[in-house]
């Protein structure tokens, strides 16, 4: 861009806004991101945002048995090294008991309460002296400390929202629901359109501005008297009233409305001489259709069937209105739902499970964002 | 599992194909039935005959999910909570006098004025700074990637946003940190009645900022250089030049993104089921209306009374869409 206009702006000041502007925008996707990857306990006790720095962790370990005890100038002694010393990982602080667990630094020796004095080392290596009585008990004293754990990433999250969280179930069949409720509409809408832009018939347009005052129907409306309508169609075959070709059913209803308008719009702005040659050569309008307008149509179909893919895979609505909750039913949507509601504070449940309902999506988004674009431009400004 | 994904498979082509055969049988079906023959009424018959078997079966489903369920919903307005008796106004009387219904009113005002209002201003102003910015391209990407982002997806990601712990442990929802960080109390923010309102709205900006900054962003590109220019040569300022050039000449658009995100903000249901479903003062029309529909045994009839509701604002877009479309089509 060279407009001039552009050049007395400054533009650093531009940039800057649009740097924060963007960060705003990335920030909450990122928290879920990188919260879905990190190990469930540190989730729970620090920020996301902390993940990439160590955390203090503060637990014990036992010495070894009094049994080894040796006796010294300074009184009974216990020595030895704690398993913390192998990891490599910082020994912070420590102390001996839980009411004071970080009583001294590493390296330095502390008089505890009972007069009993406690060295530990980087190493881990420890010495427990007790000047006036011998160690008694069946087990190793204990003795606390902080540590700083470094930075841990796991998919163990992942794993068990699979499982666990039932979202492995609910990924196929969500794939079940959008598929033909994508296909389907499509086809559809695409002969609709043909119809509607090159078919001359009795009430064309009337017929087509009717179906621009659909496009703003509110699904709303038209829940109860379907689901009553389902029911009894249900109760007179005998068959269950929520299932699959229910939802197809219903998905492929309320995307009509915007996809005959969209392709109806594209396929008006083909050449006239084209279709008009081809009939007057003797092809029939389904020839017409199927040879030469269906295949100059692909870039309006792809961008209906991306809108519609999207609408379909990312709707709750509809889902728990026209399909069972049961395991062989539940879309991604409604078990992250139910997620929300029984799971409500386990963060590494619900950000993995977030995730996997939005990675598909995501993908055919950023792959064909252009079609995308397109699509929704053609859809609003004309 | 691999039993199901067959079935799922066997679906799913028995629904396409199903769709295909119908359209290819239907017009071998006309083309036999009416005969080969090019005499002159037969060829017109068939060519009256054809559109319908194009159109048929979308207007079919249109009807049939769309226009007919109005009506009945509107019939079942007016009768008791399992349709079986006739209230007459009883459904609507209630309606205006339940104090949820009026805090439910205010809060789709609320939404109405500020969702539209602020996606329509950030996505204008995030489309002028990113067509002068070197990595635009990019930037516009990550501000549109929540467009593909389902609803319940974004509300786990704002909730987790919004996340409290109890005073004295580590925050680890972003929002409470901060107010940590800046001396403030942290919040059970969801529960903050009025203002967990705007909380909601904030996630469905956050997705539609993104579809305003695209459309603004053709529209901006189809300012005509020249206006600009002459402005420029007038000595005009760039701030004269965008608020008495630019803007005028893509208010329509404009006009056209605000009215969009309104009516999906009408519809906005999603969020506030996942978020708080209509507690601490949150509801809005689409979710009251589901939650009469399932609550206890439900109430069709205070449902269908909601829908209307929220039929009848919808209405004049309506309206206005056709109105548009008419002028065009005449403009043709």
């Amino acid at each position: 861009m060279s407009k001039p206009a552009q050049r007395t702006l400054p533009r650093l000041a531009a940039g800057a806004a649009l740097t924060c502007l963007v960060i705003l925008w990335v920030i909450p996707t990122l928290g879920l991101l990188v919260s879905s990857v990190r190990d469930k306990d540190a989730l729970a006790q620090s920020g996301w945002w902390t993940a990439m720095s160590d955390s203090t962790q503060t637990v014990f370990e036992r010495t070894e048995h009094p049994d080894t005890q040796i006796e010294t100038e300074q009184g009974w002694v216990l020595e030895g090294r704690l398993e913390i010393g192998a990891t490599g990982y910082d020994i912070l602080r420590f102390g001996g008991s839980q009411r004071d667990p970080a009583a001294g630094a590493v390296g330095e020796t502390v008089t505890l309460k009972n007069g009993n004095q406690l060295t530990v080392n980087a190493d881990g290596s420890y010495r427990f002296v007790s000047p006036e009585k011998p160690w008694k008990g069946s087990r190793g004293k204990r003795i606390f400390f902080s540590y700083a754990q470094p930075p841990e990433f796991t998919l163990e999250n992942y794993q068990e929202v699979l499982t666990k969280g039932r979202l492995g179930q609910a990924f196929i069949n969500t794939l079940t629901v959008t598929i033909p409720a994508t296909v389907i509409p499509v086809l559809m809408a695409a002969f609709a359109a043909y119809a509607f832009s090159w078919m001359p018939f009795r009430g064309r347009d009337w017929l087509f501005a009717g179906v621009i005052g659909l496009l703003v129907v509110p699904l709303q409306t038209s829940l109860v008297p379907l689901l009553r309508l389902y029911s009894d169609v249900g109760n007179f075959f005998g068959f269950e009233a929520k299932g699959y070709v229910g939802v197809w059913m219903a998905h492929t209803g309320f995307g009509l409305p915007l996809a005959i308008y969209l392709m109806r719009n594209y396929m008006k702005s083909l050449p006239k001489d084209l279709i008009e040659c081809a009939r007057v050569d003797g092809a029939s309008h389904f020839e017409v259709f199927v040879k030469i307008v269906l295949p100059l149509s692909v870039p309006a179909l792809a961008s209906f069937t991306i809108f519609q893919f999207l609408w379909v895979w990312n709707d709750l609505l509809v889902a728990l209105v026209f399909l069972g909750q049961a395991e062989d039913q539940i879309v991604l949507t409604a078990q992250l739902r139910a997620l929300l509601g029984t799971r409500g504070s386990n963060w590494e449940i619900l950000t993995s499970g977030a995730f996997i309902t939005i990675i598909l999506p995501l993908i055919v988004f950023f792959s064909l964002q252009r079609f995308f674009v397109r699509g929704l431009v053609a859809g609003s400004v004309k | 599992m691999s039993e199901h994904i067959t079935s799922a498979i066997i679906a799913i082509a028995i629904g396409v194909f199903g769709i295909l055969a119908y359209f290819w049988i239907s017009n071998a079906l006309l083309d036999g039935f009416i005969g080969r023959s090019k005499r002159a009424n037969k060829e017109v018959l068939r060519e009256q005959i054809r559109p319908w078997l194009f159109v048929g079966p979308a207007l079919f489903f249109l009807f049939l999910y769309l226009v007919y369920p109005v009506f009945e919903t509107l019939w079942l307005s007016f009768k008791d909570e399992n349709s079986s008796q006739f209230v007459g106004f009883d459904n609507y009387l209630w309606l205006f006098k339940d104090p949820e219904f009026h805090t439910t009113l205010r809060n789709n005002v609320l939404w109405l004025l500020v969702v539209p209002t602020l996606s329509t201003l950030f996505g204008l102003v995030i489309a002028v700074l990113a067509d002068r910015s070197r990595w635009g391209t990019l930037a516009k990407s990550l501000i549109f990637m929540p467009m593909a982002i389902s609803f319940v997806g974004a509300s786990v990601i704002w909730k987790f946003v919004y996340h409290y712990n109890g005073e004295g442990d580590v925050q680890i929802g972003i929002l409470n940190a901060l107010m940590v960080a800046l001396g403030a109390e942290p919040q059970f923010w969801l529960s903050v009645p009025f203002w967990n309102n705007l909380l909601l709205m904030i996630i469905l900006v956050w997705i539609q900022t993104g579809f305003a900054m695209v459309i603004l962003g053709a529209a901006l590109r189809g300012v005509p250089e020249e206006t600009i220019e002459a402005a420029i040569i007038d000595g005009a300022n760039e701030l004269q030049i965008f608020f008495k050039i630019t803007i005028p000449q893509i208010m329509p658009t404009v006009v056209v993104v605000w009215t969009t995100i309104a009516i999906l903000v009408l519809k906005v249901f999603d969020i506030v089921l996942a978020m708080t479903n209509g507690q601490w003062e949150t509801q809005v029309l689409a979710n009251l209306m589901y939650d009469w529909m399932f609550r206890g045994a439900g109430d069709f009839g205070r449902g269908s009374a909601i829908a209307i509701v929220l039929m009848l604002s919808v209405v004049p877009i309506m309206i206005w869409n056709i109105r548009r479309f008419r002028q065009e089509e005449l403009g043709r």
